[in-house]
């Protein structure tokens, strides 16, 4: 059977997510099966492929989209990219499962599996795109669909604002990565990633090239939350569980990761990129690691380990060598199977238990035998015991880390203390839940449903059988992806067992510093407690502030600008419209009026000008509103017939229709006016009759010089003659407002319906006032 | 204030202006017309109605609520551009059927455009209309 393409699989994707949510109205408890299928069949595609891009030839595929823009919807399917597709259809399939139970009560499940689907899909659009602007479009896109799930509980304001705060981040970072992109466009002359390949002398010598790599890490790190971007990590934590298992551990947050690997072979090798990632990734996986230990709440202590990982999996990209890539493949494949893993359980936990704080738990192992069993085989793989995969990842990194020249010794020490703290969190939320004696509050806890189990335990079983066999597993998409990130093949096979030697000794001294500090923990907690960080020091007092501000600002800018005074209103519309173009009137080319030569007026002329006149008098001095409005509505005629006087019964007719309308509008609105009185006072009159003269002889002036200057442009001739033959219309005005300049009149009736709406709106505001 | 005479007579000019004003739409073409003010005499007719008979007799005469006649102006001048997408064109480049039928002629894209312009001048206009005159009773 032939494979479908890769962009029929995106397609479909967001197909199958927009129906889901109906589906699941529909279907029900039954739903369970199509949400397992549709994820686990996108793997199969993706399996089948396997042994194609494991012999190192990548698949592509190009269709043509927005050519203009260099937007193409162009794919590529390598090591890299398969190795991370793999990951994001497995886990989805868990995900999936076991979310199709855990949200059974929850009201708005149906929504849920649109939003995750949409995720689903364009995260595989992420590591499949070849075009970088395709790229950021998924990106976008996982961004929005994390905003959408961290607020899915969007009833409670905490959801809402770590929601939020996820999105203006990401958001940030994205808008960073695009300026990034355009900017490596330029340079390149494409936006094809893989046409970058045989360019990084050219990219790296470029005299933008820090520009470059400063906007594509900023986007990189805020989405996998590195240091100093991080803080919005832990609080995404407000998603239901599932969530945070997929987007917030497995999958969304490794997307910056992936970006920083595909990206290293095309611009990276210097000491700039090198560098920033090493210190950014080092810093990320200590200092979250140091925050962990006084978490309590379950999600919130696999959400800072998660962020000690991703700062390790950064380093390893930074340090760079072959042994760091392969530290980097085999940590990121463990990682996203441990930690899916647990998240489920602590998902588990809460809906079983219905608590997340480590203090209330204990002694559930007999109640729920197999999710302890699967934490069991998560938490030895996070702790790095043989044979899982976590094992032989932890053994990898501080080999390469070692190998570090001339930090190698500082590196490890940070390196073994951050696996320590990882120890302690699977110590907190993968046995000790489970160990003691059971309590008697939690007598009634049962073990979940099949559906909430087996997802979790295939995950984690996983991590077993590619500790055990690895090379059988994961030795070919290795070889494929370095290709990828470092272009050249890696030559190492991996293997469970080093033999004795300093590496296993450090995976010794970490296990025993992890049990040494849990056991602490107790104690150091106590004296930490009103224990606080300086908030000149946290990252997210930066964000509060810059948020709070910006909304200061806005206000205070709201509030000076549109005051709510008409008047005002009415003289900056005057002037700004006034000075600049009176400027441009007397500078170029000056001032200069030559009056027509055939002066002589006719009879109706003057008569048309005395009724404009006296109206104009009578609206000036009227006593009354509606002697106001009746003598505008004959001044506003005047002005019409004037129109059709001089050849354009079009706008006359549309003056006409406007003018009666306008006077019935405002007697409308004069039932709502306060009595009529003359408030302003003798200084005011003249300040108002100064703007008004200002502008009407502005306007005087402008159209004397217009009619005396030689119009020399072709416009109205073109229109005249086109109009008939091209436009199949005689009256060149409707013409060209309805063909030849359509798009203008789309904008002007777009703005006019939100005008409406927003008419209506103020009313609605008003009389809801008086209710 | 109730007039005879303006409610009597209104009923009467209601129809013969929508009448005149869907003239005023299917000529502009060649004379001096169009959506734009098309749409503005429909609704003066409306509103005359609603001067001589109250507003809730105008709002039942009129059927639709107006905003939705906005959103569907909005619709039909975008499905307008339709054609001119799908065909492969410059984006709202014109397209012409020769219907032969009289007095309407040739029919095309800019003059679905037009019936957009229409209905959307004429759904915001009763909607303010309305508005105001509705809040007497709130």
């Amino acid at each position: 059977m032939r494979n479908p393409s890769l962009l029929f699989l995106i397609i479909t994707g967001f197909a199958v997510s927009a129906i889901a949510p109906y589906l699941y109205r529909l279907l029900k408890v039954r739903f369970v099966w199509f949400g397992v299928a549709f994820p686990l069949a996108l793997f199969t595609t993706f399996m089948l492929r396997y042994p194609h891009v494991a012999s190192g030839v990548p698949v592509r595929e190009s269709w043509s989209w927005v050519p203009s823009l260099g937007l193409d919807l162009s794919f590529m399917l390598d090591g890299l990219s398969l190795t991370f597709a793999m990951l994001v259809t497995l886990i989805g399939a868990a995900v999936f499962l076991y979310a199709s139970v855990y949200l059974r009560h929850y009201e708005e499940a149906d929504r849920f599996f649109g939003f995750i689907g949409m995720f689903m899909t364009s995260m595989l659009g992420v590591v499949l795109a070849d075009n970088m602007l395709l790229l950021f479009l998924f990106w976008e896109l996982t961004s929005i669909s994390s905003f959408l799930l961290i607020g899915f509980n969007h009833h409670a304001a905490t959801s809402r604002a770590s929601a939020l705060k996820a999105l203006l981040v990401t958001g940030a970072g994205g808008l960073a990565l695009l300026a990034g992109m355009l900017l490596l466009g330029s340079v390149t002359g494409s936006f094809e990633i893989s046409s970058f390949y045989a360019m990084n002398d050219l990219i790296t010598s470029h005299r933008l090239y820090p520009a470059i790599v400063a906007l594509i890490l900023v986007g990189a790190f805020t989405k996998s939350a590195q240091f100093p971007f991080h803080f919005w990590l832990p609080d995404a934590m407000a998603a239901p569980s599932p969530v945070s298992a997929y987007l917030h551990s497995a999958t969304m947050v490794k997307a910056g990761i992936y970006l920083i690997a595909r990206f290293n072979h095309e611009i990276g090798g210097t000491a700039l990129w090198q560098d920033t990632i090493l210190v950014a990734g080092a810093a990320t996986m200590i200092f979250a690691g140091l925050l962990s230990y006084r978490q309590s709440d379950l999600k919130r202590l696999l959400a800072y380990s998660t962020l000690s990982v991703l700062g390790t999996l950064v380093m390893l990209l930074g340090i760079g060598s072959k042994l760091a890539i392969k530290a980097f493949f085999i940590y990121l494949i463990a990682h996203s199977l441990y930690k899916g893993t647990l998240f489920l359980v602590a998902g588990t936990l809460d809906h079983e238990t219905g608590t997340r704080d480590v203090g209330k738990l204990g002694g559930l192992w007999k109640a729920m035998p197999v999710t302890a069993v699967t934490a069991a085989l998560a938490s030895f793989s996070m702790m790095g015991v043989i044979p899982l995969i976590g094992f032989i990842g932890k053994e990898t990194l501080y080999k390469a880390v070692l190998e570090v020249q001339p930090w190698g010794q500082a590196l490890i020490v940070l390196a073994v203390a951050a696996s320590a703290f990882l120890v302690v969190v699977t110590f907190l939320v993968g046995f000790r839940p489970f160990l003691g004696k059971p309590r008697p509050e939690l007598q009634k806890v049962h073990e979940a449903p099949v559906a909430m189990l087996v997802g979790p335990f295939i995950l984690a079983f996983s991590g077993l059988m590619l500790g055990l066999f690895p090379d059988f597993f994961v030795g070919h998409l290795l070889e494929a992806s370095s290709v990828s990130i470092l272009s050249e093949r890696l030559g190492i096979e991996i293997e469970l067992w080093h033999g004795f030697n300093l590496v296993l000794l450090l995976s010794f001294v970490t296990l025993l510093a992890g049990v040494g500090l849990y056991l602490l923990r107790p104690i150091a907690l106590s004296r930490m407690e009103g224990l606080h960080l300086p908030g000149l020091i946290k990252p997210s007092i930066w964000y509060e502030e810059a948020l709070s501000g910006m909304l200061r600002f806005a206000a205070w800018l709201t509030s000076s600008l549109q005051n709510g005074d008409l008047r005002r209103y009415l003289v900056v519309i005057i002037f700004s419209a006034l000075i600049p173009a009176s400027l441009m009137l007397f500078s170029t080319g000056g001032f200069s009026v030559t009056l027509p030569a055939d002066l002589s007026v006719t009879p109706y002329e003057i008569a048309l000008t005395v009724i404009i006149v006296l109206a104009t008098a009578l609206l000036l001095t009227s006593d009354s509103r509606l002697k106001a409005i009746v003598s505008m509505g004959v001044l506003g005629f005047g002005v019409g017939i004037i129109f059709i006087i001089y050849g354009a019964p079009d706008v006359a007719l549309t003056t006409f229709a406007i003018e009666t309308l306008n006077v019935i509008l405002f007697v409308l609105v004069l039932a709502h006016l306060p009595k009529f009185t003359k408030r302003s006072r003798a200084t005011g009159r003249l300040r108002d009759g100064l703007i008004a003269a200002s502008a009407g002889i502005f306007m005087t002036l402008t159209v004397l010089q217009v009619t005396s200057t030689d119009l020399s442009s072709r416009l109205k001739e073109y229109f005249g003659n086109a109009s008939l033959p091209d436009g199949h219309g005689r009256n060149v005005v409707n013409v060209i407002l309805v063909d030849f300049r359509a798009l203008d009149t789309l904008g002007e009736i777009t703005v006019l319906a939100i005008a409406a709406i927003g008419v209506f709106a103020l009313l609605k505001l008003r009389t809801g006032k008086t209710d | 204030m109730h007039s005879l005479i303006l409610s009597t007579s209104s009923r009467y000019l209601l129809v013969l202006l929508q009448l005149f004003s869907v003239f005023l739409l299917l000529r502009g073409h060649n004379e001096p017309g169009g959506g734009f003010a098309g749409g503005l005499v429909a609704a003066a007719a409306y509103a005359l109605y609603f001067i001589a008979n109250g507003v809730e007799e105008a709002r039942r005469v009129f059927r639709f609520e107006p905003l939705t006649v906005v959103v569907a102006g909005l619709g039909v001048a975008l499905v307008s551009t339709l054609p001119s997408i799908l065909g492969g064109m410059e984006f709202m480049q014109s397209v012409w059927v020769k219907t032969g039928i009289p007095v309407i002629g040739k029919v095309g894209t800019p003059l679905l455009f037009d019936v957009g312009v229409y209905l959307l001048v004429l759904g915001i206009t009763l909607k303010i209309v309305f508005s105001l005159a509705g809040e007497d009773e709130v």
